[in-house]
């Protein structure tokens, strides 16, 4: 009977221990973020556009051969169709979004340019990120003169009309191959966005410094830069991820702005924001040209902000414990 | 206070400096020149034009020329544009781009100041909801698409406005092009009046006004907008900045003889003295006038104070 009572005991300790599930802090943002419908509803239009975007041109060209810049053979076809119309006049599911004025396919050339804005907004953030975390990071742990120094020069950047420099930049130098075109917009794109970068991570530096586990790091003789970006920049992660969210589409829509005027991205590529340039030509007569592009970029912003500020809303009390 | 003042405005002429030295040097480095239009020069021609435009001097006695005639207030004469002297350029298009910017603004914090209130005051309410989903579709849809789209439906189907061009001041030409440059800020005003007033309007001073019996209106428009405000004051200082490249794209919408229309072309066309000159402008007037945003920062908030 004595084992018995044991087995019991024992069972009941189980059950107990299998109820208390841990749960970290990223765990409880992620709970509080799905709490949020808007920003559930931003990352599901995000994910939905990303998906068609990276697998949607192979998918178009590979099912009826239409693609970026594919303009068909037969001349009577060079024109712009309204969508869903076949060029008899009829219904027909062939252009779902229409034509362009050369004939070709508008949704395959929605999702390419898609496929381009995505990676260098991406890219871009990434540029950014990368210098505005280490120099942030750098200027708040070193402190003193280096930092006075260092956040005197990020003030005077600021007040600089940087875009201008950017257009100068673009308009001046434009890189012979497409690559280099893009890699010249990464630099161009990261470089006006990583200034609010490195004053948020300045401040979380400044604030976890004086912790304990950065004392205990430097008495066992762990070097600076080690401490810098091994132990105090995965913790300031909170707010980096919440502006690299928001960096997102603000940098989308530089690089849209910049394709609009024509110093972007470059034919024969496409980018959303080159899209709605030549939409913008022939909008009296062929509206769908821009209204696609420009819903399509206006959806994807919209989600991204959604979703931004739910992040930030979801990781602010984990934030503030820290 | 004094003393901020002076520093800021001294500071203005090294970055000055450093501005038009980086845009100099861009533009020498670009490959290209001015007059490369279709055809090849014969040698002859290309070298009485070098000559004329003072290009067959070595760069830094050309470098040093721009500065020594910037001193002297002459900002070159525009290559493209035969004839026309850069300051006068700038003369002519300074106005256009000043009143879009000017209108575009009040505009947005009129109506962003409005909304942003009105959803603060009945928080939660169908009409936060609204003012709030408005402020989201202004920072969703870019300008170069708003632009276009607005003069599709009231240009183009409904001819209530003009689509395009500059007709003087006061004429409806400008109404399209402000309200396309005004969404975006539209939108973050109204935001960040209302969290500002959400926040304000919970302070102990607000409910001693309440309690000592002033009418809610009283309330709100003498006390609480003040405090509430403060953010948006702070926001104006990048908003200018946004402002400049924003008109860039709508003076090219609507093919306004503005300062960013001059300036795209002038970097199309390699026009060296009108890119430098509206570079330089549009410089020193943001470095001014963020100057004066942090000083009336100062007098709006009485802690603040600058040392």
């Amino acid at each position: 009977m004595n084992d018995e009572a044991n087995m019991q005991d024992q069972h009941t300790a189980d059950e107990a221990a299998e109820l208390v599930v841990g749960s970290s802090l990223w765990r409880d943002a992620w709970r509080r973020l799905l709490k949020n419908k808007l920003a559930v509803f931003g990352m599901i239009v995000v994910a939905v556009i990303v998906l068609a975007s990276v697998i949607g041109p192979t998918v178009i060209q590979r099912a009826t051969g239409y693609a970026y810049d594919v303009m068909p053979k037969e001349t009577r076809l060079n024109k712009s169709f309204p969508p869903f119309r076949s060029p008899e006049g009829g219904f027909s599911w062939t252009h779902p979004m229409g034509t362009d004025n050369a004939g070709r396919d508008i949704l395959a050339r929605v999702l390419s340019g898609g496929q381009i804005s995505l990676m260098v907004a991406l890219i871009a953030t990434l540029v950014s990120l990368v210098i505005g975390v280490s120099y942030g990071a750098i200027a708040g742990y070193l402190g003193g003169r280096i930092d006075d120094v260092m956040m005197r020069v990020v003030d005077v950047l600021y007040s600089l009309p940087y875009v201008i420099i950017v257009i100068v930049l673009l308009a001046l130098l434009p890189a012979k191959t497409p690559t280099g075109q893009l890699a010249e917009l990464f630099f161009a794109l990261g470089a006006v966005s990583w200034l609010t970068m490195a004053r948020i991570v300045r401040g979380q530096v400044m604030s976890l410094k004086n912790q304990d586990f950065v004392l205990a790091a430097r008495a066992t003789g762990v070097s600076t830069p080690k401490i810098i970006f091994r132990h105090l920049v995965p913790n300031a992660l909170g707010p980096v991820i919440v502006y690299a969210t928001l960096t997102i589409p603000s940098v989308m829509l530089s690089e849209a702005f910049l394709s609009f005027l024509g110093l972007g991205v470059r034919p024969p590529r496409v980018s959303w924001g080159s899209l709605a340039a030549d939409g913008a030509q022939t909008l009296a007569i062929f509206p769908w040209q821009l209204i696609f592009p420009g819903v399509t970029m206006a959806l994807m912003l919209l989600s991204l902000n959604f979703l931004g500020d739910g992040l930030r809303d979801a990781l602010d009390p984990q934030m503030r414990k820290q | 206070m004094l003393r901020f003042i002076i520093r800021r405005v001294v500071i203005i002429v090294p970055m000055l400096f450093i501005i038009v030295s980086i845009t100099w040097g861009l533009i020498r480095l670009a490959p290209g020149n001015f007059y490369l239009g279709e055809r090849k020069l014969a040698p002859a021609v290309e070298k009485n034009l070098r000559e004329k435009y003072g290009m067959d001097k070595p760069w830094y006695v050309q470098y040093w020329k721009v500065f020594r005639n910037f001193g002297q207030g002459d900002l070159g004469t525009s290559l493209k544009y035969e004839g026309q002297s850069v300051n006068q350029i700038i003369w002519r298009a300074f106005p256009v781009s000043a009143t879009l910017g000017l209108c575009a603004y009040l505009l947005a914090l009129g109506v962003g100041i409005t909304t942003g209130t009105l959803a603060a005051l009945r928080q939660n309410s169908w009409i936060d909801y609204a003012c709030t989903a408005l402020a989201m579709v202004g920072i969703a849809i870019p300008n170069f698409i708003l632009g276009p789209l607005l003069v599709l439906v009231f240009a183009l189907t409904l001819f209530w406005l003009p689509p395009a061009l500059w007709n003087g001041f006061p004429s409806k030409n400008i109404v399209l092009p402000a309200i396309t440059l005004s969404a975006i800020y539209i939108a973050y005003i109204a935001r960040l009046t209302r969290s500002g007033m959400l926040e304000v309007m919970r302070s102990d001073y607000i409910r001693t006004a309440r309690a000592k019996g002033l009418s809610e209106r009283a309330v709100v428009m003498r006390h609480g907008l003040r405090g509430g405000l403060l953010p948006v004051v702070s926001f104006s200082g990048p908003a200018l900045a946004f402002l400049i490249t924003g008109t860039v794209v709508v003076e090219r919408v609507f093919a306004l003889p503005g300062l960013g229309n001059y300036f795209i072309n002038a970097c199309f066309n390699r026009d060296e003295p009108l890119i430098i000159g509206i570079v330089a402008f549009i410089a020193i007037a943001v470095l001014v006038l963020n100057l004066l945003v942090d000083i009336s920062y100062g007098f709006l908030d009485p802690r603040i104070r600058y040392t």
